[in-house]
């Protein structure tokens, strides 16, 4: 099977890889045009009403905002070139900071999420193909659409009410200010930071504020796992190797377990990918709804302040996160499917 | 009028089972909200930003009883009519942003897939970027420009939504009319002397813009739920100028510690119910549309009687 046509596995992923460079320009061109461009001052925006005239327009020089478009373009592409994404208006800081003290929670809740995700979506998808059309098929068929169509902060605000109060779990933050300040930071990243400090009423006070906004998020996702499974499976069941197989009196349980599943599993990395995108939107509603210290909140306080750097820079970054994700993926995907190289 | 009728009934003609069923339970929902959106003033018993009704004012975060089917909010609202009138602003934003889609989409799609060259270069590169990024952060992005610009209100907010799905109807557009202006009926079009501007209008609109009515329905039910996730980040509509059950829901969770279910559990419900309304009638659309997923009926096929013939040899 290996090596159909001309497309060699590392030929494959140094184009992959090179592609990258100009679809991150492309995106780096519209996060500047569509912030820079549109109408009004930043800087006013952001600080104006605290600081008088003069101050502004140091601020302004101070960050070239009053230069030409295009060399502010060029300043703006190569500082990012130099992984520099500028510094916010309103508290002055790195965006680079920003990211480090925020994207360790948005980390472990993603991670956090896309566990419960796989583990919830792909038993169940599995269950609902196997038995397709089944009472338990369509069960399973409504909770995938209404985990899609319930929004996060619904979802957020039933289990706050109806299961965080009841076994008192804690509904914000993501830490009880003890643990927070018991911890000493070494890597940015609380869950882990907890767990080296290996102090377990921290850990468990830090896993059970993680409990549900995890789960919150998690089941946004689980929907598309759910179908996912449920569809490959489907088809998969219907391939000559699995009648094969069951010709051979292998049991249909094990059919399912060794031979179907194997292969419906290969697209769900591929999902997991696009799902990075989603995830990312998602993450930002679940902090909000939980008060989770994450980037997502970050970045409406930002949005909120009105600071044009900030929310230039967090995009930024977000946007190549989400490019890169897919370049991986791809990657990933052609390391263990031989037919997707072309 | 008949093709347009019987076009109309193909999804019910064509589908069997289940998935007739999620076709016209999602449509007959879909129908009731939008059934409440028109008739909000009359259905719904008091105003959606009205704190008092005939000289009393609402309690704070009231309990449902009798008068306050669904409890008040902290705003002293009545929580049964802003779920009512959040059904119109969801609706209008949805109506207006896919309008704006196809306003835009179509006829850039339709020119760039005509013309070619580097016109449709830049655009398919603008495009594929714009849909590579998280929409919802797009959308985030938009709103946040245009409330800076137009100011918060259903406008910014339906332009914000047409933002993250031009680039869909683009593509569909712009890769039907790749293929389709190479067909003969073009060429017969262009050899009869008919100039761009009319090959386009009279020959390719027509062909090109069949898939939209299904790529609109699915986006509705994402539109829905990016409006109120907008909302809730309250990037969207104030509440004083409309009901929005997003920006309501952002509100009621600061009670959700105090056991005040209300005023989330109804806003929350009718986006669960509107947005799986719109998901069942695009799926049902989908399955009879898409040839890969549609399980026709079987009829049972009636062999003619084998007639006994005598052996040849």
């Amino acid at each position: 099977m290996a090596g159909t046509g001309s497309g060699s596995l590392p030929r494959y992923i140094a184009q992959r890889v090179l592609l990258v460079i100009p679809m991150i320009w492309v995106i780096l061109t519209l996060v500047f045009v569509v912030l820079r461009v549109a109408p009004g001052d930043p800087i006013s925006a952001a600080v104006g009403g605290k600081l008088d005239a003069d101050a502004l327009a140091q601020r302004r020089e101070a960050l070239g905002l009053n230069r030409p478009m295009i060399a502010q373009y060029w300043d703006y592409l190569s500082s990012v070139a130099h992984l520099d994404f500028g510094t916010t208006f309103s508290d002055n800081q790195p965006v680079l900071r920003v990211i480090r003290d925020n994207g360790g929670a948005t980390l472990s809740l993603t991670m956090a999420a896309f566990a419960i995700a796989l583990l919830v979506g792909i038993p169940l998808g599995l269950v609902a193909g196997r038995y397709r059309d089944s009472i338990g098929d369509v069960v399973i068929r409504l909770f995938g659409i209404l985990t899609y169509a319930a929004p996060i902060f619904f979802v957020g605000f039933l289990l706050q009410v109806y299961v965080a109060q009841p076994l008192g779990l804690p509904t914000g933050g993501a830490s009880s200010p003890m643990t927070a300040f018991l911890v000493t930071p070494r890597t940015h990243i609380l869950l882990i930071d907890v767990f080296l400090s290996g102090n377990s009423d921290a850990i468990l006070d830090v896993l059970k504020h993680l409990l549900l906004p995890a789960v919150t998020l998690g089941l946004l996702i689980c929907g598309v796992f759910i179908r996912l499974v449920r569809v490959n499976i489907l088809q998969t069941m219907q391939a000559d190797y699995v009648e094969a197989a069951e010709a051979r009196g292998i049991s249909r349980g094990k059919v399912t377990r060794h031979h179907a599943l194997r292969n419906a599993l290969v697209p769900v990395v591929t999902v997991i990918g696009l799902q990075f995108a989603m995830l990312l939107g998602g993450a930002v509603l679940t902090e909000s709804t939980f008060n989770w210290p994450g980037l997502g909140q970050k970045l409406v306080d930002y949005i909120n302040e009105r600071d044009y750097g900030a929310v230039q820079g967090i995009v930024t970054i977000f946007a190549i996160a989400v490019v890169v994700v897919s370049v991986v993926v791809d990657v990933v995907n052609a390391l263990i499917d031989p037919r997707v190289r072309y | 009028m008949r093709t347009v009728l019987s076009a109309l009934a193909k999804p019910f003609s064509e589908t069997s089972g289940l998935a007739r069923w999620m076709l016209v339970i999602g449509i007959v929902m879909s129908a009731v909200f939008v059934f409440l959106a028109i008739f909000a003033p009359w259905v719904a018993p008091y105003g959606f930003a009205q704190a008092s009704a005939h000289g009393t004012d609402f309690p704070k975060l009231g309990h449902p009883d009798g008068t306050h089917w669904f409890g008040t909010d902290r705003l002293f609202f009545d929580v049964y009519s802003r779920t009512i009138w959040g059904a119109r602003t969801a609706i209008e934003v949805v109506l207006l942003s896919i309008l704006v889609c196809i306003v835009v989409g179509v006829p850039l799609g339709l020119i760039s897939g005509y013309y070619g060259g580097w016109l449709d270069r830049i655009l398919v590169l603008v495009m594929d970027a714009l849909f590579a990024f998280p929409s919802f952060l797009l959308a985030i992005v938009f709103s946040f420009l245009l409330t800076n610009i137009v100011g918060g209100s259903v406008i910014a907010v339906s332009l914000s939504l047409s933002a993250i799905y031009i680039p869909q109807y683009y593509r569909v557009v712009r890769n039907t009319t790749v293929s389709a202006k190479e067909a003969t009926y073009v060429e017969a079009a262009r050899a009869m002397g008919a100039s761009d501007g009319v090959i386009m209008r009279r020959y390719l609109f027509g062909n090109v813009v069949q898939s939209v009515p299904v790529i609109g329905t699915l986006n509705a039910a994402d539109a829905i739920l990016t409006l109120a996730g907008l909302g809730f980040l309250g990037l969207g509509i104030q509440s004083t100028q409309a009901a929005e059950w997003g920006h309501d829901l952002n509100r009621a969770l600061a009670d959700a510690g105090s056991g005040v279910w209300w005023t989330g559990l109804y806003p929350g419900l009718a986006i669960v119910l509107l947005v799986t309304a719109l998901t069942l009638v695009g799926e049902g659309l989908n399955e009879t549309l898409n040839p890969t997923l549609r399980r026709r009926r079987l009829l049972p096929v009636l062999l003619p009687a084998r007639v006994e013939t005598e052996e040849v040899r």
